[in-house]
């Protein structure tokens, strides 16, 4: 087969207080990318501050100390797209701006790296605070099975792990935070030499370099931010029952699995396109397309830096136990760990994969665009030239490999199964569930 | 190295020059459409078709004909079975997707360039020898009915179904492309055979095609796996577009679904406006950037920056051939939830008159419009998107060229005049999915009237 040729070139330079710059050059449209990560996520905090580090995330978009209006105006009058998100181990920041507005661009991402402090008021941090609140409520208490990662992540990993939480963070504790933890915090992780920065886009190398230094090159470097190491293992299986206020019960099934580019993690993830990525995949042709007795069912490697959890959700039919749904799931899995993906399944998710990876190359900004990637490679494995390195793991998989991964990690006696079922509802629930609730 | 001056921000550079794609248009023997644009970064190509079969031609007593007919197009052909099919897709790592709109339902493929012939050859399959067995139909019928319970906890579904029902009432655009339980009950598997037999033919259709070759090569690819799609008995042609829902004028002015202990209200805020293609089109989405299109937007800077009520809010028009809702959706605290609607329902009134667009609003919407348009063109699934558009609203080919000079010439006037056109106070219907005991007390003083009470179906008790 004529295997297209699939890489994302980039060269890299890192100023003398600590910045990683990156630069992919991409002239097909008038576009750059401005892309910044922070090597800082929900990992970074400690039990009783969390959703720490995502409400500073809303803090960077009010303003700095030489731009003390706001952060989106000037961009949007410039024709950007602007946006940030934070998850448990990094926080990003990116604009898309025409080639014409990269100066402002830097301007403004260098003055809140460099500025901030100054423009932050308590008033501002009293209103994003109850933003975050309100975008709690919007996208987990409001929702259907909304809670139901918060209370599966509170038993995969242990009270002093942090991954054991969410970054939306508790009520309790975003209610608690005070401005000069926010201070102290900005200090400790928003500096060149905990950051990275991608360009990627309608400019060249040279200029791109140049203007990293003319921008970002007096911020002053901070010391190395502590970086969290903890291990986590179940010593059983946890049966977890939470009721909600839905109409259909739903079972979520968690193990620990392989860090971010570990060894293993390529085999997960193709572990979960053959399980339940279309309807040929073993789980929604059994109980989906044969069986009915799931409405849907996906499955998930969430590879994290410090470890990684899979993850397997099915929807039961309406008033219907979970217990016969779980067992037809156990028996699918207990297949792979014994025999292996045929051959003929493994290509497909090979073939998808690599297909996905070309996909990845059609847009240079945004969430997942090449600047982010190329951050995503720079901030984990210090290579941000690793995208073909990253495609090569899931082209050697073999369907043994992927068998004894399977079988190391899919281990009944080693998870968290929570049922979530409707209200005075409990009976439909696994036997010797313990019920649960999440605020 | 020159320090950097921080004292103002720099200034903009020259704008780079920018050609958009050309479009080229063509028509096979058997009648259908075909327009075609070169996209050559990456080696992708997108096929999208676009048929006139959404859910405004769904008759009124089978609400969700066309959802459930376009579900059944992977279920199976006369060459493979579903199972079959999803595994022809993974194996050229295609992406299919399938959206019933209003007027049109949009059926896309995507996938590497090298496998073109054989991802034509899948899309051609799937849309025009459909097996629409009646297996298949039973399983995919429950799971739809399925599917519609569990939206009944879905606030922000919720709110699009009620509120949908309120601005169109009868018409056939006032229900989701889902339909209802009662409609999707009567359904039987001689109705989505008929529905198919009906829309889905070459002259009733449009296929869109974007990626890394020529002109002259798409079009045979296209020739050598469409070219066979039989236009069916052409004397009998049905009419092309959802009937016209001129003149609804709802008498309900706010409607509330309970939802006990919600901590947030769903809140939709809107009315029906102009059409697509009306020549107001420019104006209307310079007035949305202002009011409520973007972050930096009246309504968003009020209820989020200033007051906290809310993670967003946004304003926008749900467009189709028929007059669009053009309405406020926003997620509040539920105890904001009285503030919240009067302060969005002063702001949707104010740009009337009493607070007019100001320079500094009009130059920053505009800015953001044509500086910003150059991004919806980067990839070959974005831009077929865009050609999607011009497709159904006549468009012509030369839009995208002329959409930066039709925006830039809008004035302060043009977006005082339809705001004062389009947005009626008196006509604004509001729809609250919220906690109802929580702001019965307070949901009068809105001077709306009493609140319709409305199941999540849309039903009164």
């Amino acid at each position: 087969m004529n295997v297209t040729s699939v890489d994302l070139p980039v060269t890299k330079i890192t100023l003398h207080n600590g910045l990683d710059v990156l630069v992919h050059e991409d002239h097909q449209l008038p576009i750059i990318a401005v892309n910044i990560w922070y090597h800082v996520g929900s990992k970074n905090e400690q039990p009783g501050r969390t959703g720490f580090a995502h409400l500073f995330e809303h803090l960077m978009f009010e303003g700095s100390e030489h731009c003390n209006t706001g952060y989106f105006p000037p961009l949007q009058q410039a024709g950007a797209a602007v946006n940030g998100s934070t998850n448990a181990d990094r926080t990003n920041y990116w604009e898309v701006v025409p080639s014409n507005a990269i100066d402002l661009a830097l301007w403004l991402e260098s003055d809140r790296m460099g500025h901030l402090l100054p423009a932050l008021t308590q008033e501002r941090f009293e209103t994003q605070r109850a933003v975050v609140l309100n975008e709690r409520r919007q996208n987990y208490e409001n929702r259907p099975y909304g809670l139901a990662i918060a209370a599966v992540m509170e038993r995969l990993f242990p009270p002093d792990h942090p991954y054991h939480w969410l970054t939306i963070g508790a009520v309790d504790d975003l209610h608690a935070m005070q401005l000069d933890e926010v201070q102290n915090f900005f200090r400790t992780y928003y500096h060149p030499a905990n950051a990275s920065l991608s360009l990627a886009g309608n400019i060249d190398t040279d200029t791109a370099f140049k203007l990293a230094e003319q921008y970002f090159g007096d911020i002053p470097a901070g010391p190395s931010p502590p970086r969290p190491i903890v291990s986590a293992a179940l010593s059983g299986e946890v049966r977890l029952v939470l009721e909600d206020r839905v109409e259909m019960p739903r079972v979520y099934m968690a193990w620990h699995s392989p860090a971010m580019f570990a060894e293993g993690d390529a085999e997960m993830d193709l572990i979960s396109d053959l399980l339940a990525n279309g309807k040929a995949s073993r789980l929604y042709r059994v109980l989906v397309y044969e069986r009915r007795i799931a409405l849907d069912v996906s499955a998930f490697q969430s590879s994290l830096e410090i470890g990684g959890f899979f993850l397997l959700v099915a929807t039961g039919l309406a008033g219907t136990p979970l217990t016969s749904l779980v067992f037809a799931i156990d028996e699918i899995i207990n297949e792979v760990c014994q025999e292996g993906p045929r051959i003929s399944e493994l290509k497909r998710a090979q073939a998808q994969t690599e297909a996905h990876f070309v996909y990845r190359l059609q847009t240079v900004g945004g969430f997942g665009g090449k600047s982010d990637q190329l951050n995503a490679y720079n901030v984990f494995t210090k290579d941000p030239e690793f995208f073909s390195a990253d495609l090569h793991r899931y082209q050697i998989a073999t369907s043994d490999s992927v068998r004894q991964v399977a079988s190391q990690v899919l281990v009944p006696k080693q998870r968290v199964v929570l049922s979530v079922v409707p209200h005075e509802q409990g009976q439909l629930a696994l036997t010797d569930s313990e019920l649960v609730s999440v605020s | 190295m020159t320090k950097v001056d921080r004292t103002r921000l720099p200034d903009l550079g020259q704008e780079s020059q920018f050609t958009f794609p050309v479009i080229q248009s063509h028509r096979l023997s058997n009648g259908l459409t075909l327009r075609t644009a070169e996209h050559r970064s990456v080696p992708v190509i997108t096929f999208h078709l676009q048929v006139w079969a959404g859910l405004g031609f769904d008759p009124s007593e089978l609400a969700g004909l066309a959802g459930i007919t376009a579900d059944m197009l992977d279920e199976g052909t006369a060459k493979l079975s579903t199972l079959a099919i999803s595994e022809a897709l993974a194996d050229i790592g295609a992406e299919l997707n399938i959206d019933v709109g209003p007027d049109v339902t949009n059926v896309s493929l995507t996938t590497l360039t090298r496998f073109a012939d054989k991802g034509a050859t899948l899309l051609a399959d799937l849309v025009t020898c459909p097996s629409l067995r009646d297996e298949d139909f039973k399983r995919v019928k429950q799971l739809r009915l399925d599917r519609l319970r569990q939206l009944n906890d879905v606030p922000p579904a919720v709110a699009e179904r009620v509120f949908l029902q309120l601005l169109y009432q009868d018409h056939p655009y006032g229900h989701l492309a889902i339909g209802s339980e009662q409609t999707l009950q009567a359904m039987q598997l001689e109705d989505v055979q008929q529905f198919h037999l009906q829309r889905y033919r070459p002259e009733n259709a449009t296929l869109i095609v974007v990626g890394a070759e020529s002109h002259s090569t798409l079009l045979a690819i296209t020739e050598r796996t469409f070219g066979q799609w039989q236009p069916r008995n052409s004397s009998a042609r049905k009419r092309r577009r959802p009937p016209d829902s001129h003149n609804l004028t709802s008498t309900v002015r706010l409607a509330v679904v309970p939802r006990a202990q919600a901590p947030q209200s769903h809140v939709r805020i809107g009315q029906l406006s102009a059409k697509r293609n009306s020549p107001d089109y420019p104006a209307l989405v310079v007035m949305n950037r202002i009011l409520g299109g973007d972050f930096v937007s009246r309504i968003n800077l009020n209820l989020r920056e200033d007051k906290g009520y809310t993670y967003g809010a946004r304003t926008g028009f749900d467009w189709r051939c028929g007059p669009a809702p053009f309405s406020l959706e926003v997620a509040v605290d539920s105890r904001a939830t009285v503030d919240a609607i009067q302060e969005s329902i002063f702001e949707l009134s104010a740009i009337r008159g009493s607070r007019p667009t100001t320079n500094k609003e009009l130059m920053v919407a505009k800015a953001s419009l044509t500086r910003g348009y150059p991004r919806s063109f980067e990839t070959a699934r974005s831009i077929a998107h865009g050609v999607a558009q011009l497709t159904q609203y006549d468009l012509p080919d030369q839009y995208f060229e002329e959409f930066i000079p039709s925006i830039s010439a809008v004035e302060i006037d043009d977006v005082t005049q339809v705001a004062n056109t389009y947005l009626q106070p008196d006509q604004l219907i509001t729809l609250i999915v919220g906690d109802q005991q929580l702001i019965a007390p307070s949901v009068e003083s809105l001077g709306l009237g009493k609140p319709v009470v409305l199941s999540p179906e849309g039903l009164t008790s």
